[in-house]
């Protein structure tokens, strides 16, 4: 919107937080965050990295919604759970590849990042992106991006089978054309996998 | 992974009927308008209006008093004294019933409610409807109790010698 595209970079992350306070302080949806903090392997490393929704070419959430609730709209956003639909059954929690849309109990509704649509639609930067101090969720024109960083914007990603486009990108090292995770790594048990229960 | 191996995303040619109708994209929805719903209302309603004139015109020209034909139905003595006897006349399943040791009454079977079939009730001496209890009177067919409104066709009979004769069907139409 606007020629600005969202970009993540977790390799920048500091886990400095200020993107899910930020958030938190948006007054559409005060006090629940929407940005989906992760420490990467906690055990073994401080990395730590912040995501907002990817916004999905064709979103996985939506597709399972049995009461249509998320809508995707023209300008690319997924939205929230539209609250009278929702029915909270957390189809969408569970099919979303990347884990964003987050079931608040309270409210009974799937809520979600919607990339600060009452900000972005009028041209102003998302509140994570105008607080983050290291730029890993960056929301910047391509040429700027391009011009700043050597990591490759990205946008294809593969879940096991399932390709997946979106609109927000991911910067991956400059060799790689689509980012690729292998899903069975993180569905055994066993501890061959990245993670271990030990 | 080798991205040559993975299979095409979806095919939107290919998408079922009920995702075509509710998109997940707002783009695609399809909106009825106020004025498009307006439209359908009043048109639907005008067709239903013409609908109950050609009704109401169609029974009005009807034919009145169309000729029954004449079918014997049983003997005389056939049947015992609170006995029944079903049989078709008219296109209409029937039942005749012996009500004394002469008189004979005989009625379509069929509930003017919602059209299970109704039985004699001998103890009662009236016919009785299973389905939501509904009475008919066995000496004119007339509602007793019940949900239906309106009494039960009478065939009328003719007896001649020895047989009763069904000459026709009244009641039951208004």
């Amino acid at each position: 919107m606007f020629g600005y595209e969202f970009y993540i970079d977790p390799s920048r992350c500091i886990g400095c937080q200020s993107c899910v306070k930020a958030c938190e302080e948006c007054e559409t949806h005060r006090g629940v965050s929407m940005i989906n903090f992760d420490y990467i392997d906690r055990t073994n490393t401080i990395a730590t990295g912040a995501y907002v929704c990817f916004h999905c070419d064709e979103p996985t959430c939506a597709m399972v919604c049995p009461a249509d609730a998320i809508k995707k709209g023209e300008d690319g956003i997924v939205q929230s759970a539209l609250k009278p639909r929702c029915i909270g059954c957390s189809n969408c929690v569970l099919a979303c590849p990347f884990g964003i849309p987050k079931l608040v109990i309270e409210r009974e509704q799937m809520m979600k990042c919607d990339m600060c649509y009452d900000r972005t639609s009028v041209g102003k930067r998302p509140m994570c992106a105008t607080v983050c101090p290291s730029g890993a969720l960056l929301y910047a024109t391509p040429e700027q991006v391009a011009r700043t960083r050597r990591e490759k914007p990205n946008n294809v990603f593969y879940f096991g089978s399932q390709r997946i486009t979106t609109k927000v990108f991911m910067m991956a090292p400059a060799e790689r054309d689509f980012v690729s995770i292998d899903i069975a790594d993180y569905m055994s048990e066993e501890n061959d996998g990245p993670f271990t229960t030990a | 992974m080798d991205p040559s191996q993975q299979p095409s995303p979806s095919n939107s040619n290919q998408e079922p009927l009920w995702r075509e109708e509710f998109s997940i994209f707002t783009a695609d929805e399809r909106y009825v308008s106020r004025r498009q719903m307006t439209k359908f209302l009043t048109l639907t309603s005008l067709s239903m209006f013409a609908g109950n004139l050609w009704l109401l015109a169609r029974s009005l020209f009807a034919k009145r008093g169309a000729a029954f034909p004449e079918a014997a139905i049983a003997k005389v003595g056939e049947i015992p004294v609170g006995g029944v006897k079903l049989f078709q006349y008219a296109g209409e399943q029937c039942i005749l019933v012996r009500i004394t040791d002469t008189s004979y009454a005989a009625y379509s079977q069929k509930c003017t409610h919602l059209s299970c079939a109704v039985y004699y009730e001998k103890e009662q001496n009236r016919l009785e409807c299973p389905c939501h209890e509904g009475y008919f009177s066995i000496q004119d067919g007339s509602v007793l109790a019940g949900p239906p409104t309106r009494p039960l066709p009478k065939v009328t009979l003719d007896q001649r010698g020895a047989e009763l004769i069904a000459i026709g069907m009244s009641g039951g139409e208004g």
